[in-house]
């Protein structure tokens, strides 16, 4: 039976007074994959930042349990160094400190314990061959002028140097061109295995026509409406988000 | 704020805030007199010229006002400044001979470590003297000087005489003709023509004793064609009283020679730090400041470059961190009165627990130096709502030829960049210390090593105080 990672129960959460999310509910497994999906502004960002601990975000009700523990309160860098990650879809610029620098910084205060130079070197530089990065890459200052695609690969690199248990990647596949999205979800299969998990967030549906998930949720209006197997996408695909907006408006 | 944040607030300086009991083997009174200007100068066996100068200079002093802009100096009181303690030693070539006591400070301050390994020569001053001078064989072969101020005084009079605060004249501040009248200590160096000296000169000042003062005289002189790293160094254990530093640094770079200073200023923080550093650069010279500036309770420095020569170019790179208590006014000028000068200013500042940084950059242009080039560049960062920074550039282009462009930044750490940099697993405070330490990373690199790596240590000592 395959362990649970996260169990989000009956979240509610807002900013500065205003509700973005309402009774959600959400378990994720080892081995599976989740995809969420839903219109612009429905609160697919949110959940991820929610989920990460993003510092803004008041948790009205419910909690978040990460490997059986209630990580609720906890801040985003406790949550990373118990297994989580979230890729941005425009993730900060960061002058004066390398790529390799910071990852390494990262990937020791996860670990717990000072990651070796040379072979952090050698282990990153594989994994940018795997991502077709340039090496140089790693000398550069963090997101720093990177183009688009370059942030995006940049985000997958990360995902994969430090090995999170749940990663949460969020638009990772917007604004993209097909080369791109072809390394990224390569990216992604390297990644996935038995003892992991993925949440992709997305509101377009090319980057999962490489990747089956198993499990597809349907956020509208910052309330989960739908869930459902793959099958689900191609209903998106052909009708739109707009019969699950009804259902939103009978749920509230 | 908490006990422990206090506690982390001492520890910020231990490395140099350690003293030593105080064992002068002469000292002045408190004060400024023609009596006390009369002792030093007697006590230093100065020529006669000498000490003309010296009373020439306390008369200046004594009818110059203190400067009417930038932060109030009021609290320093001169009555209560000791401007000569004389070390119980004479100056030594070898550090086996120089007393335990002074020769465990500069141990600890890692100079011999530093000098066997990467430098080309040393000299050490302890309050108001030369304790030690050494330099290379090699280096002294071709014909390079590197000595004390006071031994160059006997050994290299004329030259003295001739460059001796030519570049910074008495009447140019108060504390210009205060330095003239009590200066002490400080190095003279002199490059031969052609001679590049490969490996850096470094001299380091500590001042030892409370409500003292420390006035060394810096004079450098590159003959045509030559080249030299000079590092300078300064530290001083911390006291309740103030203490006063009003050294001078004068610079002469020949034609087609390369000049690089570096300073990195770890002051304590009841020291006042009044110093006034000039150069003047022929046909085709270079001269490269980079200036680190961590201590001291207020700042008041604004090296200045002089470009007589067409062709001559200046480059600043500079770096203060202002924390609680601390007045940073520093900054850059340069004087372009010859054509086709070049000059670069580029500064970064930071600020915090209520810390002020003020950078202030100036770039003249005389009428009939045309094709000037001169950019000027200023960030700022501020870690908290406590703390200032502000950026003052002034300009005054007497042509129209003239190539000129700023550009200032004041920003304050992304409250986004520390979350995305905790998502990675890293936690509040070294995410903080990250940024702060990439943000100060392009002076990091000019540095010389070691000097890099302390920057950081420092960044990292100040960081850990500055988080409530």
């Amino acid at each position: 039976m395959a362990t649970e990672l996260l169990r989000v129960q009956d979240i509610a959460a807002e900013v500065q007074e205003k509700n973005l999310l309402e009774h959600i509910n959400l378990v994720i497994n080892e081995g599976e994959i989740h995809v969420l999906m839903g219109p612009n502004g429905a609160g697919k960002s949110t959940l991820g930042n929610v989920i990460m601990g993003h510092p803004s975000y008041h948790i009205s009700h419910g909690s978040v349990r990460f490997l059986g523990e209630d990580i609720t309160k906890m801040t985003p860098d406790k949550r990373a160094r118990k297994g989580l990650f979230l890729s941005f879809q425009n993730p900060e610029e960061v002058p004066g400190v390398s790529l390799e620098n910071f990852l390494r910084t990262a990937k020791s205060a996860i670990k717990g314990e000072e990651e070796n130079v040379f072979v952090f070197n050698l282990a990153l530089k594989k994994l940018m061959k795997t991502l077709d990065m340039d090496p140089s890459y790693a000398d550069r200052q963090l997101n720093v002028g990177f183009s688009g695609g370059e942030k995006k690969k940049s985000e997958i690199l990360q995902m994969l140097a430090l090995e999170p248990r749940l990663a949460i990647l969020d638009e990772t596949d917007s604004g993209l061109d097909i080369d791109a999205v072809r390394i990224v979800s390569q990216g992604i299969k390297a990644f996935h295995n038995k003892s992991n998990a993925l949440l992709i967030i997305t509101h377009n549906t090319k980057i999962l026509e490489n990747i089956t998930p198993d499990f597809v949720h349907i956020l509208v209006k910052g309330r989960l409406v739908a869930q459902g197997d793959a099958s689900l996408i191609r209903t998106i695909e052909q009708k739109g988000y707009a019969p699950f907006f009804e259902t939103q408006e009978m749920l509230s | 704020m908490s006990k422990k944040k206090t506690k982390l607030e001492e520890m910020d300086f231990s490395r140099y805030d350690f003293r030593n009991r105080e064992d002068p083997a002469y000292k002045v009174s408190n004060g400024l007199t023609k009596e006390i200007v009369s002792s030093i100068s007697q006590e230093k066996h100065d020529p006669s010229w000498m000490l003309d100068f010296r009373l020439h200079c306390l008369e200046i002093y004594d009818h110059l006002k203190l400067p009417s802009w930038g932060p109030s100096l009021k609290e320093l009181s001169l009555d209560e400044i000791a401007t000569y303690v004389k070390p119980r030693t004479t100056m030594k070539d070898s550090w086996e001979e120089v007393p335990l006591q002074i020769k465990d400070t500069f141990e600890r301050l890692g100079i011999p470590q530093a000098e066997r390994e990467s430098l080309a020569g040393v000299g050490a001053q302890y309050d108001s003297e030369v304790v030690y001078h050494n330099m290379q064989k090699e280096v002294s072969e071709q014909g390079v000087i590197y000595t004390d101020m006071e031994s160059a005084l006997t050994e290299h009079e004329d030259m003295v005489k001739k460059y001796f605060m030519k570049l910074v004249p008495p009447f140019d501040h108060k504390f210009a003709a205060l330095h003239g009248a009590v200066w002490s200590g400080g190095s003279f160096v002199y490059v031969p023509e052609g001679i590049h000296v490969k490996a850096p000169l470094q001299s380091y000042f500590r001042l030892n004793a409370a409500g003292a003062g420390q006035f060394e005289h810096t004079l450098i002189i590159l003959a045509p064609g030559s080249s030299l790293h000079f590092i300078e160094g300064c530290s001083a254990p911390k006291y309740n009283v103030l203490n006063l530093h009003a050294g001078c640094v004068e610079l002469y770079v020949g034609e087609g020679a390369r000049l690089r200073y570096s300073t990195i200023e770890n002051w304590s923080k009841n020291m006042m730090n009044l110093n006034t550093k000039r150069a003047k650069v022929e046909r085709n010279g270079t001269i490269e400041w980079v200036s680190g500036s961590f201590g001291s309770h207020i700042s008041m420095l604004y090296p200045s470059s002089l470009l007589v020569g067409e062709g001559a170019h200046s480059q600043y790179t500079g770096i203060t961190f202002a924390g609680k208590g601390q007045i940073l006014d520093t900054g850059a000028k340069v004087i372009h009165s010859a054509p086709n000068t070049t000059s670069s200013i580029s500064t970064k500042s930071i600020s915090k627990n209520g810390g002020v940084s003020i950078t202030r950059s100036q770039v003249s242009v005389a009428a009939k130096a045309f094709g000037v080039k001169s950019t000027v560049s200023c960030e700022s960062l501020m870690l908290d709502s406590l703390s200032r920074s502000d950026t003052i550039p002034a300009m005054d282009i007497k042509n129209d030829q003239a190539d000129i462009g700023h550009e200032a930044r004041i920003g304050r750490i992304s409250d986004q960049a520390i979350y995305y940099l905790m998502t990675r697993g890293i936690g509040e405070k070294d995410a903080r210390t990250l940024i702060v330490r990439g943000f100060a990373d392009p002076i990091a690199k000019e540095l010389p090593m070691e000097y890099a790596v302390e920057m950081n240590n420092l960044i990292n000592l100040e960081m850990e105080g500055s988080i409530g």
